[in-house]
């Protein structure tokens, strides 16, 4: 479904991304671990178009987008939940979720969606007339996603959606993701929490200073002696 | 009491022309964080488009308003497509001295095109004096006119912002441009709509100047446009409301200033009143220190 190329991105000198390889396929959940500034947000930014590569290409579902704009990508079906949520603070709950619908242009079928939202997530439906920068942390990801799942995407990439949650919500959180995915959503996930990430997702990159170290499915490398000392904490 | 009230009336429709103004700059800046210096120009040129479809073309008032809005809507995007979009990256200073040119690049140009000579402008509609009260207040029918279009403006941009799903994209844009891509918003279409909604209020504004002062002039533009950046700043930049009460303010200070001391002192007075303001309250009267922009 998506497939990356070869990806080389720079900052002004700074070779942030040096030949990424990566792949997802139809109905997976995949997931890119690694530390901070190994390069996974900018990895996201360049599959979503806000960042455009020196070298190599991105390919989802057969199109080449490497070179589309934010917007046409987002209207083939690929939506991301940025990091940090990034919902519009200034704006109600219920605004927001029509602007994760922006391209739909009937407006029953957009409250069929938020009606499907809203199931999904109870909270926001109580929250609905609130403005979103007074939620809490976590109700702000569920927004974030759900904002998302208006534009009903085919796959979906989630940037850190467990970042600055207590415990109990990460846990909520990722059976949320996990939810997503069996309603037929694939799912690329980027974490840092990769014990958490590991656990739902089938297939995971391992990302170091820009390059791919480690692939494989989640179970092998959760076992792995470099991923459990470098990741898991053991 | 009755120099008081006249004085306000008159105040009232030169500040609704200054609040026009201003909205351009605070839509402008709550898009993009530019002041746009070169919104007074369009304003200039939405004045001469006025002026040539009444005087040339022979169109009634209405007919020039909506021409001048097309054509000063065109000349804001053209400007912000090759002066702003290139520098949209780099630092906030290069954009606001390119700014800056821009202005005395139109300045200069509407020398060049226009001439150096005041142009009388067409009293496109009958000056009617009305008095109320049993004559004890008079108020011109082009007063009466310069109000209501303004305020008419006023209606149609709060209803354009608040209610219809181009505004909506204006205000996720101006909140957080990457994000409102990721939502599928094409960020440069929504700011060239910014920028086509301020040059049309400019002009509509360039086109009332005219009425009001019955002149125009390549120049004419700088010290309005001034003003109303006071007056935009004084509301609070980048709020919509903030930039009407500036200019309604601003409007009013002047007429009473003019009506009680002197004409002279209007424009010291004007830009004491804003010190004092920023002093007292730096984000403006409206100004939010987590401003809600656009």
């Amino acid at each position: 479904m998506l497939k990356i190329n070869d990806l080389h991105v720079y900052y002004g000198a700074i070779h942030a991304l040096k030949g990424i390889n990566l792949e997802v396929h139809e109905g997976e959940i995949v997931t890119l671990i690694g530390a901070n500034g190994a390069g996974k947000t900018t990895t996201l930014h360049t599959i979503s178009g806000l960042i455009r590569p020196k070298e190599g290409n991105i390919v989802f579902e057969g199109n080449d987008i490497t070179k589309m704009a934010p917007q046409k990508i987002v209207a083939r079906g690929l939506s991301q939940v940025p990091e940090g949520r990034r919902v519009f603070a200034n704006l109600s709950v219920r605004k927001n979720l029509e602007l994760g619908a922006y391209l739909e242009k009937n407006r029953k079928v957009v409250s069929h969606h938020m009606e499907q939202v809203f199931q999904s997530f109870p909270r926001l439906k109580e929250r609905e007339k609130q403005t979103a920068g007074t939620l809490s942390g976590g109700e702000q990801q569920m927004l974030a996603m759900g904002r998302a799942l208006m534009n009903r995407p085919k796959l979906m990439v989630l940037d850190e959606p467990s970042m600055g949650l207590a415990p109990l919500l990460v846990k909520d959180i990722f059976a949320i993701i996990k939810r997503i995915n069996e309603e037929g959503t694939t799912i690329l996930l980027v974490e840092q929490n990769a014990s958490m990430a590991l656990s739902i997702a089938s297939r995971a990159y391992v990302l170091e200073t820009g390059k791919v170290v480690l692939s494989g499915p989640s179970a092998e490398l959760a076992k792995s002696e470099a991923i459990k000392k470098a990741y898991l904490g053991g | 009491m009755e120099t008081l009230i006249a004085q306000i009336l008159n105040g009232l429709s030169l500040g609704s022309i200054y609040a026009l103004i201003a909205l351009g700059y605070t839509m402008v800046y709550g898009i993009i964080q530019l002041i746009n210096f070169a919104h007074g120009e369009i304003l200039m040129i939405g004045a001469y488009v006025g002026y040539f479809s009444v005087a040339v073309l022979g169109l009634n008032i209405y007919m020039a308003l909506l021409l001048s809005m097309f054509v000063s809507s065109l000349v804001g995007v053209l400007i912000e497509r090759i002066a702003y979009k290139p520098l949209r990256k780099s630092g906030r200073l290069s954009v606001l001295i390119t700014a800056i040119g821009m202005s005395l690049l139109l300045q200069n140009g509407g020398l060049i095109v226009f001439g150096t000579d005041f142009v009388p402008f067409p009293q496109v509609i009958e000056r009617i004096p009305y008095r109320l009260f049993g004559g004890r207040f008079v108020v011109t029918s082009h007063q009466i006119l310069i109000f209501a279009v303004s305020i008419l403006m006023m209606l149609l941009l709060q209803y354009i912002v608040g209610y219809t799903k181009i505004g909506m994209a204006m205000r996720a844009v101006s909140y957080d441009k990457e994000a409102a891509s990721l939502m599928g918003i094409n960020v440069d279409n929504v700011i060239s709509f910014t920028f086509v909604i301020g040059s049309s209020l400019g002009a509509v504004a360039g086109v009332l100047l005219g009425l009001y002062y019955q002149t125009i002039h390549p120049l004419m533009g700088f010290m309005p446009g001034l003003k109303a950046f006071v007056a935009a700043v004084l509301g609070g930049i980048g709020v919509i409301p903030g930039a009407m009460l500036g200019g309604f303010l601003l409007g009013i200070i002047e007429a009473l200033v003019s009506g009680y001391w002197s004409t002279t002192y209007k424009d010291p007075v004007v830009f004491v009143v804003l010190i004092v303001i920023l002093i007292v309250k730096p984000t403006g009267l409206l100004g939010k220190n987590t401003s809600e922009k656009v």
